[in-house]
């Protein structure tokens, strides 16, 4: 058994030193997600701004619990998807989905998902997927909710200028 | 490397059972080697046990020979079926020491058991109802399956659940038992022995307290009949639940034990074939325990290897698997004891303590302690152990788990203590 495809050095380097930890303001979504079978848990904010253009993730701050892959796994997250436009990080997102349900099969590109190559070990590794993908599903989520709250807001506005030319 | 305090090769640890290389043997599981060439070191045991030779030749033997429905096929091999099921009955109820025969009630798993009680109680009348202001009484020690239906129970019928919380050392803190145990409580569930912290409890002294406030008392027996004799008339319990793959049985099995005074009060958990006496249209009425709590095709060749199982545990002794478990666990203890920055949550000597041992290690996940152990072969179980409450008590959000059992070695406890010393230089700790 590889143990050393595993755990990477860079994955126990941001275990040792994750980056973006805390939670901050502002944000427009809080989320918490836990992983029922082992009890990993994590709060995850997401701040994102909008200069007219598509929205762009401008912050994601977290407060974790677990174990070595689901913490780097948070810490290499936040670099990726940080700066990104929210279409942009959702690619990113499908593509580390990919490797990881890939059962070690997937060659991960470096250009695109940079530390997060280092997981590909961990896909040979099925009860660990779930650690690496627990902050990735609690961003998408938070970045739903937000997404979601303001396409009410726009429905809402739309609406309302709707009734306002009928009258 | 070897664990200080390692015993020396060919003299053995007192208390160990007779013939353990025998024994041994008789689990075909135990020769196997993982990947890398590593022998298996089994440390997994409260999760679930290995299972010998016999019980898996009695299961076979069922399937080839002797396979048919019970109690409904008229025919020669439903005869042998209902014989080899009802046999199981009889060695169960020998096992636990119970007074009849009827008061043993095969169920799914100990969970199912639980909640069958928890259940029937919320739809019974008469003494046995629950209703405001009733009160029941669990720990902060209990697996999950012994806190969710209660939990349930009293949302269900407006009543209050109420628990003993913990000493640091992992033990019930009973210094107001007079102020949790009243007039008000209807039921106190308690564990015999945690699954977490390994804690014996005091279960007989508890059960006298419930009993003089005229309550019933059910006790959850999973990690307590794998590992010491176990007496229902003498636990002053009136309904107990194990599992058998806890006990070397298969899984898909599990026993409720009830009092027949207390038991045969219950009405009926699910409805279906063979717990009834009658069926109309209009109505029915059920047949008198155990198999009112029957319902449908049981499982049969389950219950043949349970049977074979409790068989087994009773041919070695009990007090002798107790007094195995109880060396072990010290051996284990001593040498855990060796490894800087762990710590082990609850009870730190073998007296009055289980098999499962919990602890953490300062800098080390749970989940990364075991997946390093596993890559040597070692099987431990890393999470909450379905005890969440007993591990927010203790400030840790989950811990890794060795647990032990009638085939374990003092080797491999020192491949344990070995394989924790390698994990903690992998991570650079310590």
């Amino acid at each position: 058994m590889d143990l050393d495809s595993l755990y990477q050095e860079i994955i126990l380097d941001h275990y040792k030193n994750p980056h973006h930890q805390g939670l901050r303001e502002p944000y427009e979504a809080e989320v918490h997600h836990v992983n029922p079978t082992c009890g990993d848990e994590i709060t995850m904010r997401v701040h994102l701004s909008r200069d007219g253009g598509e929205p762009v993730v401008a912050d994601v701050s977290y407060d974790a619990e677990g174990c070595s892959i689901s913490q780097a796994a948070t810490s290499v997250m936040t670099d990726l998807v940080i700066g990104k436009t929210v279409p942009e990080a959702l690619a990113v997102h499908e593509e580390f989905l990919t490797l990881m349900q890939g059962r070690g099969t997937v060659e991960p590109d470096e250009e695109r998902l940079e530390d997060a190559i280092a997981f590909a070990g961990v896909a040979k590794f099925p009860a660990r997927v779930k650690c690496a993908l627990l902050s990735w599903m609690a961003w998408k989520d938070a970045t739903s909710q937000v997404l979601g709250a303001e396409a009410l807001r726009t429905d809402r506005a739309t609406a309302d200028a709707e009734t306002k030319e009928q009258r | 490397m070897t664990a200080p305090g390692a015993v020396a090769a060919g003299q053995a640890l007192p208390g160990l059972l007779d013939g353990l290389d025998l024994i041994r043997a008789d689990f075909p599981i135990l020769t196997r080697t993982l990947a890398d060439g590593f022998p298996l070191v089994y440390l997994d045991s409260a999760n679930t046990s290995q299972k010998p030779q016999v019980v898996i030749d009695a299961m076979v033997d069922h399937l080839e020979r002797h396979n048919s429905n019970v109690a409904r096929a008229m025919h020669q091999l439903g005869a042998e079926s209902s014989a080899a099921f009802e046999a199981a009955r009889d060695k169960v109820a020998a096992f636990l020491n119970a007074q009849s025969r009827d008061e043993v009630v095969f169920t799914k798993n100990a969970s199912e058991a639980l909640n069958l009680v928890a259940n029937t109680l919320a739809w019974a009348r008469g003494p046995l109802e629950i209703g405001e202001g009733d009160e029941v009484v669990i720990t902060e020690m209990e697996h999950h399956s012994n806190i969710v239906p209660w939990q349930l129970l009293t949302e269900r019928k407006g009543a209050t659940l109420r628990w003993f919380g913990l000493t640091d050392e992992g033990r019930l803190d009973l210094s107001n038992i007079d102020e949790l145990i009243t007039e008000r409580t209807k039921v106190v569930a308690l564990t015999w022995v945690s699954n977490m912290l390994g804690t014996v409890n005091p279960v007989a002294e508890i059960a006298r307290r419930a009993h003089e406030v005229g309550a019933i008392v059910v006790v959850d027996a999973s990690q307590a009949a794998p590992q010491m004799p176990v007496d229902v008339v003498a636990s002053g319990a009136d309904f107990l639940a194990f599992t058998g793959h806890k006990v070397l049985g298969p899984t898909g099995i599990g026993v409720l034990w009830g009092r027949r005074e207390i038991f045969a009060q219950l009405p009926p958990f699910l409805g279906g074939g063979e717990m009834i006496a009658t069926v109309t249209m209009e109505r029915s009425t059920y047949a008198d325990i155990p198999h009112r709590f029957e319902a449908g095709t049981p499982p049969i060749v389950e219950a043949v290897g349970l049977g074979a199982a409790v068989d087994y545990l009773s041919a070695l002794g009990m007090e002798n698997v107790q007094r195995h478990e109880e060396a072990i666990t010290g051996y284990a203890l001593e040498g855990l004891a060796t490894v800087k920055g762990l710590t082990v949550m609850g009870p730190t000597t073998a007296h009055q303590r289980g098999g499962a041992i919990s602890f953490e290690i300062e800098g080390v996940h749970p989940h990364d302690v075991s997946q390093v152990l596993d890559s040597r072969g070692i099987a431990v179980r890393a999470g909450h152990h379905c005890a969440k409450p007993a591990h927010k008590r203790f400030g840790v959000q989950s811990s890794t788990r060795a647990s032990s059992y009638l085939y374990t070695t003092p080797a491999e406890i020192d491949a344990l203590v070995d394989g924790l010393e390698y994990t903690k230089k992998y991570f650079r700790v310590g």
